[in-house]
């Protein structure tokens, strides 16, 4: 048997070897031992396959980046994903998990240059999609930060929700997501201002919030299972107007956290 | 014992108990969330519903909920697509657990994969690829096979291929193939009524003799799909396995003689892109449960088997 011999397979390549480099390489010639009916030629027939891989991991895209194709246009779009597809085929057979370099992608594809927020767009529809797929769990009561005494809250240490999630950008990427990923006509831009965004999903529905200012860098930091004090003098340091009580209670009510403990002081 | 096998490797997912609901006899559909409102308003619809099982791979969201709804009132078909059994290297033990864990926490009526491959290395195709049939590739699909059928503890049913080219290197045909597939194995087969259609054409065979040369008593699941139409390498009629349309009346013909030859068939419209509004797809499935039923009443009048 051939199992028992893998130095004799190793002469001849598998016919998957065969098989499949030219699916994702148009220069690359269809393989010989491909044929249709009565010995014809099969060049036709192979390129079924090409098409079938190309236009199938496009369309994976295009599902994930709705806004980004509906801002580039169909053509432009797939003419972006087209590269990426052949450069970066999917190596997880999860579909839902292929993508995560198309961002970087965008940001250095030569045609998109003139759209420097395409790419933080993108990163919002991909942590969309995460916490799409991201586990259940139920968020933070409300109750339970009420109930901690008042000289205890600089010790709080929040657990992060498995579906939140900060994208930051130089750009308003927030309101270009969210003016594209909904039916109809886009509005003009209100502001050029910086956006950065809270992805969460709290029960079904995922929900992408504008973080006021500061928001990010203290919710970067209460992820990193900092205890609530030394955030707040972190984020305080980057925003100087940093609205504390404001910005907890925002997050807990997008839903960023499942539990809270009290760590000990330093 | 592999480490796959091992309860802990499961993803520890919400249990929920659900109902064992006969599924023989019955048409079903794709499952596609757009349906689902559409679906649970339904009064005393009688029927399945199949899922792709990497759709829901993910640890939680509107997928399991969706599907969880799904299986509290219906049979489920989990159907695998991207196994890659047919290929030449070794099974993704990772995506094996994750298969394993959707049979544990769904229970579902029928499990089913394709012979056919999907990856190559490190790269995932996203498409059915075809294989040669030789001896070399009856062994390595069997040791899949065997590998599958010992993660998930049952068995499972093989589709038959919808293919484009054929291979020089093949030395036996594929209702022969798929024989000695079944008959080492032990594995059930699923029957797909438009791939035997569309590969018919394809490689100018005739369905009938395909058909009467397949082995019908391990069929446990059938599929009926749309197709659509291209042309080939010398401009004549190529068909793909596109799911984006109606089942063509020659595929319903031959549905009619594989129900007639083998009696009730648990039979699933697929329907994947393109997707129409829900009393399309029930129509669909409706009219392949008029076929069941017909020959059901039939067998009932005549007191005895069909041959």
């Amino acid at each position: 048997m051939l199992l028992d011999h893998p130095s004799k397979e190793k002469l001849q390549p598998s016919f998957a070897a065969v098989f499949a480099p030219g699916l994702t390489d148009p220069t690359h010639a269809a393989p010989a031992d491909v044929v249709g009916p009565r010995g014809k030629a099969a060049i036709k027939r192979y390129n079924v396959y090409r098409n079938n891989v190309t236009a199938g991991l496009i369309d994976a895209l295009a599902a994930t980046y709705p806004a980004v194709q509906r801002i580039t246009g169909v053509e432009f779009f797939r003419a972006m994903a087209r590269f990426h597809v052949r450069a970066t085929p999917p190596t997880s057979p999860l579909l839902f998990e292929y993508g995560r370099d198309f961002p970087a992608f965008i940001e250095g594809y030569e045609y998109a240059q003139d759209m420097p927020w395409l790419a933080d767009t993108a990163r919002i529809e991909r942590a969309w999609l995460d916490a799409y797929h991201a586990a259940d769990a139920p968020p933070l009561s409300p109750d339970v930060l009420a109930a901690v005494p008042p000289d205890r809250l600089g010790d709080i240490i929040f657990t992060v929700h498995p579906a939140a999630c900060v994208v930051r950008s130089e750009y308003p990427a927030v309101s270009i997501f969210a003016m594209n990923r909904v039916e109809g006509q886009t509005p003009p831009l209100g502001s050029n201002a910086a956006e950065d965004a809270l992805i969460t999903r709290p029960d079904l529905e995922v929900a992408v919030r504008l973080l006021p200012p500061g928001g990010a860098a203290f919710l970067k930091t209460l992820i990193g299972g900092e205890r609530l004090g030394a955030d707040a003098a972190t984020a305080i340091a980057e925003t100087p107007s940093f609205d504390l009580a404001g910005n907890i209670a925002g997050m807990v009510e997008a839903g960023a956290f499942t539990t809270i403990r009290l760590g000990d002081r330093p | 014992m592999s480490a796959i096998t091992r309860r802990e490797d499961v993803h520890p997912a919400r249990r929920l108990r659900f109902p064992g609901l006969p599924v023989a006899d019955l048409a079903g559909t794709s499952f596609k969330h757009e349906h689902l409102n559409a679906i649970l308003a339904e009064n005393a619809l009688a029927g399945f519903f199949e899922v792709h099982a990497e759709n829901y791979m993910g640890a939680g969201g509107p997928p399991h909920r969706a599907l969880e709804r799904i299986r509290r009132d219906y049979p489920v078909s989990l159907h695998g697509v991207c196994m890659s059994i047919g290929g030449p290297e070794p099974l993704d033990r990772a995506h094996l657990a994750r298969f394993r864990a959707l049979v544990d926490r769904y229970e579902p009526a029928l499990v089913s994969e394709h012979l056919a491959w999907s990856t190559h290395e490190t790269t995932y195709f996203n498409d059915l690829l075809p294989l040669p049939y030789t001896q070399s590739t009856l062994a390595h699909v069997c040791a899949h096979i065997d590998e599958v059928q010992d993660a998930i503890g049952r068995r499972i049913l093989i589709e038959n291929p919808s293919t484009y080219v054929a291979f020089a290197s093949s030395t036996m045909s594929e209702t022969e193939f798929i024989r000695q597939i079944a008959r080492r194995t032990g594995c059930g087969l699923l029957l797909d009524v438009n791939n035997v259609f569309v590969s018919a054409t394809n490689h100018g065979y005739a369905a009938l003799d395909y058909l009467s040369d397949f082995p019908l008593a391990e069929v446990g699941e059938i599929h009926l799909a749309g197709h659509a139409e291209q042309s080939d390498d010398e401009g004549e009629r190529l068909l793909i396995d596109s799911h984006d349309g109606p089942v063509a009346d020659a595929v319903w013909k031959l549905y009619e003689i594989v129900i007639s030859r083998c009696g009730c068939i648990p039979t699933l419209i697929e329907w994947d892109s393109k997707i129409p509004a829900w009393p399309i797809l029930r129509a669909e499935a409706a009219a392949a449960q008029a076929i069941l039923d017909r020959f059901t009443s039939a067998r009932a009048v005549g007191g005895g088997h069909a041959a």
